[in-house]
């Protein structure tokens, strides 16, 4: 019990200095309250399919910043997904390197362009660590016979 | 466990003990959006205040379904779409006669975008994601009193 107890604790230290760090915001939270006994898994496909959407997107963003004539439209549309797809998890600093990108997309500075690309993908692998720690917290805490504890 | 007075998990709480009596009624409602993400957040929370949901990737697909004779008791409808976007499609359903409640959801548009998609036969617009369960409550309540006349579109952020 000690030990659920301790896990208990990990898990809620940790969370809170992922919002105190601005990694995640309070959409997490709305999508932690969707979830129930009759959909316990919410969280983690919603985050699942945010992995893999993002990781579809940062493949188009490359191939799209790789052509002779970059289709800055395209390039554009393609944050602006992104940029979507991590406010509506939480992904507070993933969403804010997207409306900078967004911005140069729109001033057309290739330059610029790839830094945000970079920085884009150093936050997201950042934010998706961050998670896949989180979940394998709870998963402890439910294997060890304890319940993950609201915030 | 504790819940926020105004929290989505309070109100489903109360819907689980039927201390809310529109929720006995099943709405039916279509969402239209090209991302995945948000199709699976906004189909999780109507589901969750009892909606029948059905979903759309595409404006184009939206209306095909009311061509094919579908219908729904209210379409969230996101703004930036391939193929077909929000503003042409809520054209498109309102020249076919639909008056179903559309409620325009989606993000950072500017002030003229906004209007443009009121314009085109919105009923309703809210910014995107659409997790509060406050905000789908009175939609709700609008639909059980369906025969009480529209105020005409209204914006919400």
């Amino acid at each position: 019990m000690d030990n659920v107890i301790q896990l208990q604790k990990k898990l809620v230290d940790y969370k809170t200095s992922l919002f105190n760090e601005g990694i995640l915001d309070d959409q997490f939270t709305q999508l932690q309250q969707l979830q129930d006994e009759s959909n316990p898994d919410f969280v983690v496909e919603v985050v699942s399919l945010f992995f893999k959407d993002s990781e579809r997107l940062f493949d188009e963003l490359t191939k799209t910043l790789d052509q002779q004539n970059i289709d800055f439209n395209r390039l554009d549309a393609h944050v602006h997904q992104l940029k979507g797809s991590s406010s509506s998890i939480g992904a507070q600093r993933v969403q804010r390197v997207c409306i900078l990108f967004r911005n140069y997309c729109e001033g057309r500075n290739i330059e610029e362009c790839l830094k945000c690309l970079q920085q884009l993908k150093r936050e997201y692998y950042f934010v998706k660590n961050k998670l896949e720690t989180l979940f394998k917290l709870e998963k402890q805490i439910m294997e060890a016979g304890g319940t993950i504890p609201v915030q | 466990m504790e819940f926020e007075e105004d929290s989505t998990a309070s109100k489903r709480m109360k819907i689980a003990e039927n201390e809310d009596p529109i929720t006995k009624v099943q709405f039916s409602a279509l969402i239209v959006d090209d991302d995945p993400l948000i199709r699976k957040i906004h189909s999780e929370v109507l589901n969750s205040l009892g909606f029948q949901t059905r979903v759309a990737k595409s404006g184009k697909e939206a209306v095909d379904l009311y061509h094919a004779g579908a219908n729904f008791d209210i379409v969230f409808m996101d703004m930036q779409m391939p193929v077909m976007n929000g503003i042409e499609a809520t054209k498109e359903l309102r020249g076919m006669g639909v008056s179903t409640k559309i409620v325009g959801v989606s993000s950072e548009c500017s002030e003229s975008e906004i209007e443009a998609f009121i314009l085109a036969g919105l009923d309703l617009y809210y910014a995107k994601p659409l997790t509060d369960a406050n905000k789908i409550i009175p939609l709700m309540e609008d639909l059980k009193n369906k025969s009480v006349p529209n105020e005409g579109p209204k914006k919400t952020m």
